[in-house]
């Protein structure tokens, strides 16, 4: 199946879970409800024309401007963006799904942002939920073990927030 | 008070083991790098593993938010140094991808002669140090010569021996130096006579079969639902190689390129030599054995490709494809490739507003996923097997925590 196709499809069945899509860009999308993503990503793993038997990778992007000035000129909401690379082996096609977050749950500071799990689904999602948690700050509800995966367990932050700060010092090394 | 004779199968229960947590690891010589792994045994049986990663965690994602794609082309060698050309390869097909930038067929023949000749010296490095794992100290002098003449070759190339950044978006940095190719043949015919030798001491190697076959059995399906790739997804049987199924930008860079996938298909391996050493009776489909031969086959075809390749350049004259400018702006827009690297599937993107910065960059690391299947390979397997299997998956700890 192409994009489009499998778009339609989804379309078809989760109707209004289904948010925005875009098949014309370098690798087509589709925006999905985040309270959505675990049954649609069961369907799209098991439904015998679908099986995405391939999850490539889980990248968080993080969309906020730390310079006033430059925030000013941003065409969008502060926001964090997850995406999941699926590909399926057996019918040769690939999608890519995207959830939007809040940067902060009901938008207190430091309160991380929640998304279902779909490591029950595909084990590699596993590891590369927690590096997501890790470096990206989502916390992934339902996962088996959310730990750190890449900076040491007591660190501080989400490195790849794009308002991080770096700490002055780690346990009397100095970082920055 | 005389002694009751009691059942010799209780006495067996009555003696405890209690388990035990081992930590092998960050520092060890079996683990490849820095990598951690805590057993728990039972006696000596492994009945869990957890790894432990990050020791070489280096922030590549975040320090390509802040310089442009061509100034991180060297981050990208750091990745897996094992294989810098192919990192180089992934990280500016992707931008190419994102750019809509085809290269000139010359330049595309190139890329394919240095990145299969990085795909046999890392495959050299991981038979080699396999070798070493299961206490053979021959293999690892014979394979490390040989790499050694590889590095020579791209020394003359680029004028790097371990990073070399060689391959940019657009082509790459410059021509081929007179008479490269002949001592590029001179080297492959050199190889090809240490091959056999190579399968003499290691693969058909007795002890090295016994400690190998029937350790650490990988399905196919387990395989793919860890999303592992390269030979480690190949040694369980299947049929997948990026080269051949992945993205039409990857694929057009072999079109007209003459190989086989190596896997074990319908039983038999493809049989375009005869001089392959057969199967022993006692490996499984998947297991350490499978993954080392699949890697020592690939060898060969990579030899083939090379040959192609060379004849290729050969043929075809035109300009050698020019390298973008380090600050030229990019469209706006994602891009994500995955590549075939020597270790799977390497996969970059890129997210870009418009400015010469990317926004974002993430690299998906092969061996991250692979190595994530170890606590599922290892439960139940013998505590001296841990290298065995660990050395199979052919990590490189660079390229995991990035």
């Amino acid at each position: 199946m192409n994009a489009t196709e499998i778009i339609d499809r989804l379309k078809q069945r989760f109707g209004d879970r289904i948010l925005r899509s875009d098949t014309d860009c370098l690798d087509p999308w589709l925006e999905i409800a985040a309270d959505g993503l675990h049954e649609i990503c069961r369907f799209l793993r098991d439904d015998p024309d679908m099986r995405f038997d391939y999850l490539h990778c889980v990248s968080g992007v993080d969309y906020v401007e730390p310079d006033p000035k430059k925030a000013k000129k941003t065409d969008w909401q502060p926001h964090l963006e997850l995406l999941y690379h699926l590909s399926s082996m057996q019918h040769r096609h690939r999608i890519v799904l995207r959830v939007v977050l809040p940067r902060w749950r009901d938008g207190v500071h430091g309160r991380l942002p929640e998304v279902s799990s779909v490591a029950d689904l595909w084990p590699t999602a596993n590891w590369h939920e927690r590096e997501v948690y890790d470096l990206c700050g989502v916390a992934f509800a339902g996962h088996p073990d959310l730990r750190r995966i890449l900076c040491p367990e007591d660190w501080v932050g989400h490195p790849l927030r794009k308002d991080y700060e770096t700490p002055q010092e780690y346990h009397g090394i100095r970082v920055k | 008070m005389p002694m009751e004779r009691v059942d010799p199968e209780l006495v067996e229960f009555d003696v405890r083991t209690d388990e035990m947590l081992i930590n092998m690891g960050p520092q060890h010589p079996s683990t490849h790098g820095v990598l951690r792994l805590v057993l728990r045994t039972d006696g000596e049986v492994v009945t869990d593993v957890v790894p432990h990663i990050g020791y070489l965690h280096r922030c590549a994602e975040k320090i390509g938010e802040k310089i442009s794609p061509r100034q991180w082309i060297p981050y990208t060698d750091r990745m897996d140094y094992l294989a810098g050309m192919n990192m180089n390869l992934g990280w500016a097909m992707t931008v190419e991808k994102l750019m809509d930038l085809e290269i000139p067929d010359r330049a595309r023949h190139v890329r394919v002669m240095v990145c299969e000749l990085n795909r046999i010296a890392s495959h050299l490095v991981a038979a080699g140090t396999y070798g070493l794992d299961l206490g053979s100290f021959t293999p690892f002098l014979y394979c490390f010569r040989e790499r050694e003449k590889i590095l020579d070759l791209f020394e003359e190339v680029c004028g790097a021996r371990l990073t070399y950044s060689f391959i940019t978006m657009g082509g790459v940095t410059g021509d081929l130096p007179p008479g490269w190719l002949d001592r590029c043949e001179r080297f492959l015919r050199e190889f090809e006579e240490v091959i056999p030798e190579l399968h003499a001491v290691l693969t058909s190697n007795e002890i090295f079969v016994r400690r190998t076959a029937g350790v650490g059995v990988l399905t196919p399906e387990t395989a793919i639902a860890y999303g592992c790739s390269g030979p480690v997804l190949r040694g369980s049987g299947v049929k997948w190689d990026l080269r051949r199924d992945g993205e039409p930008r990857v694929t057009r860079m072999y079109e007209d390129y003459d190989f086989e996938i190596i896997a074990q298909h319908e039983g038999s391996y493809p049989q375009d030599r005869d001089d392959y050493p057969p199967v022993p009776p006692e490996a499984v489909l998947g297991d350490s054995w499978h993954r080392f031969y699949v890697r020592m086959i690939e060898c060969v075809q990579s030899i083939r490709l090379i040959r192609q390749a060379m004849a290729k350049y050969q043929g075809c004259d035109g300009p050698i494809g020019e390298p973008i400018k380090l600050t030229q702006k990019l469209p706006k827009g994602e891009a994500y490739l995955e590549t075939e690297a020597p270790k799977g599937q390497m996969g970059f993107m890129v997210v870009s507003d418009g400015t010469a910065i990317p926004w974002r960059v993430r690299a998906r690391s092969s061996c991250f996923c692979n190595l994530s299947v170890t606590s599922e390979i290892c439960r139940g397997c013998l505590l001296a097997d841990i290298p065995a299997i660990v050395g199979s998956l052919d990590i490189v700890l660079g390229e995991i925590d990035r």
